[in-house]
């Protein structure tokens, strides 16, 4: 069963790995921010490297649209170069269909105290909710929710658990 | 009598298993005791009722002594002697050979009787005995009930800690938790539980599938607020009543609250709001059900706790760089002054819990990338790391200021574990299954 599970995580682990050619680069720009301990320097470096393969796929509306989950470095509410061009889409989706609602899900890893990783979780949410604001979304379509630590995507207490559950879920409802 | 002798058997490793394992949801391992911890003896108490007795202990309803004796153990403080090394059964100071106790290296000898009353009632009488100077310390006669044995033994612990250390014991005294296990379907389920300080007597008073976070316990120990997180409304205060069961959310409309705090007269919630834009810290007036704003800024500002005297509040802020505690005054009409940062060693300082007496606060703090409890000496500015693990969170004092609970991991599980202040003395207590995680300790009954 156990081992079951974990063959589910790594495959689920692989599929991200083929779906974004540079989150091996992405993986090991944070784990070593995190050996630094200081996460918060590291925002910038981390999804530098998306750049080209995001811009390959910006043309490709319904790609970008088809990922739903924004990850964001240790202790940051930054959202990457990358994540923009998913984010410019959901926002397009959404300004121009204004029956459709979101919910913006806030996750923080499980590092740190857990009101603190709420508070992060609530801030990274808003930072999408406001990128998406700003692109034509009306407030009324957005709610932000954050479940801190409390929810993580991946089981593990190492950066390749942490880097998942560091995220914004974008969840659709309505129609 | 099958789990006195398991613990007879290792006598010399600080280790044991409470007596009666089936109702005890907790088991708690002393990890480290003092080097200098005082010898004494808890004789069993005499039964001087009728009934089968129980090997070599009475067959009163509760080993009261046993409980006492681990009471003391577990406080870090007092070395008991194993029964097996006991140089005599007195259960009246008129019994002792005092010379006898002192071969024995022992400083101080408790003996009692337990009878039980016509009346169904029963009378525990113990006596603190000093070796060397051959006379009592202090003697009580207490009246009990059956289902009160056990806290009538916490009594006396604190009765006996009081009397040898100077202050107040805190064994007569509560902790919540929350627990997590998986259901059939895999999915979590979180309880809040209540139990004595030694992990007796648990009581689940909620059961959810949503997170429960952040209990905090009324000055009067009757109420719990805590936070759950729903799928559908996200993190909001909730206030518990112990005895009933019933609870109630906080505030006339739904809206974002999270890390509640009581404050010293019971009559507010220092806690965080998410509705202007970012976490803020308000105090919330339960009669009035009015939030009275504290901070402003666009940095997050959360995990309030109060000074003991009411006069201002403690909370995590990361308005510099990365979480640091702040210090901001109270007036009644809301903040006074501007907040000032308390913590500058380490990039991470986090959720303060203020001692009784108002010197210290402890915190998590994170040290070569491990989060750690850690203590702040208010006068100094002194900061002492107390543990040692990679993940430990959510300290809180015990009202007697001389241990701090906190969550920790030990082998992949949630368990809580308590320090002593000078971080001399630390025991674990470990949960039959699944995780447990964010500890309170209560205040003093009254």
């Amino acid at each position: 069963m156990k081992k079951q599970l974990s063959l589910v995580l790594l495959a689920s682990v692989f599929g991200l790995m083929v779906g974004c050619s540079s989150t091996t680069k992405q993986d090991d720009s944070t784990s070593s921010a995190d050996g630094t301990v200081s996460g918060a320097d590291s925002t910038k470096g981390a999804n530098v490297g998306d750049a080209g393969s995001a811009s390959k796929l910006a043309g490709d509306q319904a790609d970008a649209l088809s990922k739903r989950v924004i990850y964001f470095d240790f202790d940051s509410s930054d959202v990457t170069s990358e994540a923009r061009d998913i984010i410019s889409a959901h926002a397009q989706n959404l300004s121009q269909n204004t029956g459709l609602s979101i919910v913006l899900e806030g996750h923080a890893d499980e590092r740190g105290t857990r009101e603190y990783n709420v508070a992060l979780g609530d801030r990274r949410a808003k930072a999408v909710k406001q990128l998406l604001v700003v692109q034509g979304v009306q407030s009324s379509q957005i709610q932000v929710i954050s479940f801190g630590e409390e929810r993580p995507a991946a089981v593990g207490h190492d950066e390749s658990a942490w880097s998942l559950n560091r995220r914004v879920e974008l969840l659709y409802s309505g129609s | 009598m099958h789990i006195l002798s398991r613990y007879l058997a290792i006598p010399f490793v600080l280790f044991f298993i409470l007596l009666r394992p089936v109702s005890a949801a907790l088991t708690i391992d002393i990890t480290q005791g003092v080097d200098d911890a005082l010898p004494i003896a808890v004789v069993p108490f005499k039964w001087a009722g009728s009934g089968p007795t129980r090997g070599s202990t009475t067959a009163a309803p509760e080993n009261v002594a046993s409980i006492v004796a681990s009471d003391l153990r577990r406080s870090g403080r007092f070395a008991p002697v194993p029964d097996k090394n006991l140089v005599g059964r007195p259960s009246h100071g008129s019994q002792v050979n005092y010379t006898a106790w002192r071969a024995l290296g022992i400083d101080n000898l408790v003996v009692g009787h337990i009878a039980p009353l016509v009346d169904g009632t029963y009378e525990v009488q113990f006596q603190l005995l000093d070796m060397y100077k051959a006379e009592q310390i202090i003697g009580y006669k207490i009246r009990s009930r059956r289902a009160n044995l056990r806290r009538t033994a916490h009594q006396i612990s604190d009765l006996i800690y009081k009397a040898l250390m100077g202050v107040q014991g805190a064994f007569d005294t509560n902790v919540c938790y929350v627990t997590v296990t998986k259901n059939r379907q895999q999915q979590n389920v979180y309880r809040l539980a209540i139990a004595d300080s030694d992990g007796y007597n648990e009581k689940i008073i909620l059961e959810t599938q949503s997170p429960i976070l952040s209990p905090s316990w009324s000055p009067n120990g009757l109420q719990l607020a805590y936070v759950k997180i729903s799928s559908r409304y996200g993190a909001e205060i909730y206030i518990q009543s112990i005895l009933t069961g019933q609870a109630k959310r906080i505030g006339v409309t739904r809206r974002k609250s999270s890390a509640p705090a009581w404050s010293p007269d019971g009559k507010k919630l220092a806690l965080t709001l998410y509705k202007d834009g970012n976490a803020e810290i308000y105090i919330h007036d339960l009669k009035t059900q009015k939030s009275q704003r504290i901070t402003r800024n666009s940095a997050a500002d959360t995990e309030p706790a109060w000074l003991p005297d009411g006069s201002a509040i403690i909370f995590t802020s990361d308005r510099g760089t990365g979480p640091q505690l702040y210090q901001v005054s109270i007036a009644s009409h809301g903040a006074s002054g501007r907040p000032q940062r308390l913590t500058f060693e380490g990039k991470y300082n986090a959720r303060a819990s203020i001692s009784p007496d108002g010197k210290f606060i402890a915190m998590v703090h994170r040290i070569e990338g491990s989060y750690r409890i850690a203590v702040l000496e208010r006068s100094t500015g002194y900061l002492r790391v107390l543990t040692e693990s990679r993940l430990d969170e959510s300290p809180s004092f015990a009202p007697n200021g001389s241990m701090i609970i906190y969550a920790t991991e030990y082998r992949n599980r949630g368990v809580l574990a308590a320090v002593s202040v000078d971080g001399r003395a630390r025991q674990r207590l470990q949960l039959n299954r699944g995780d447990v995680r964010e500890p309170a300790w209560s205040f003093f009954k009254q």
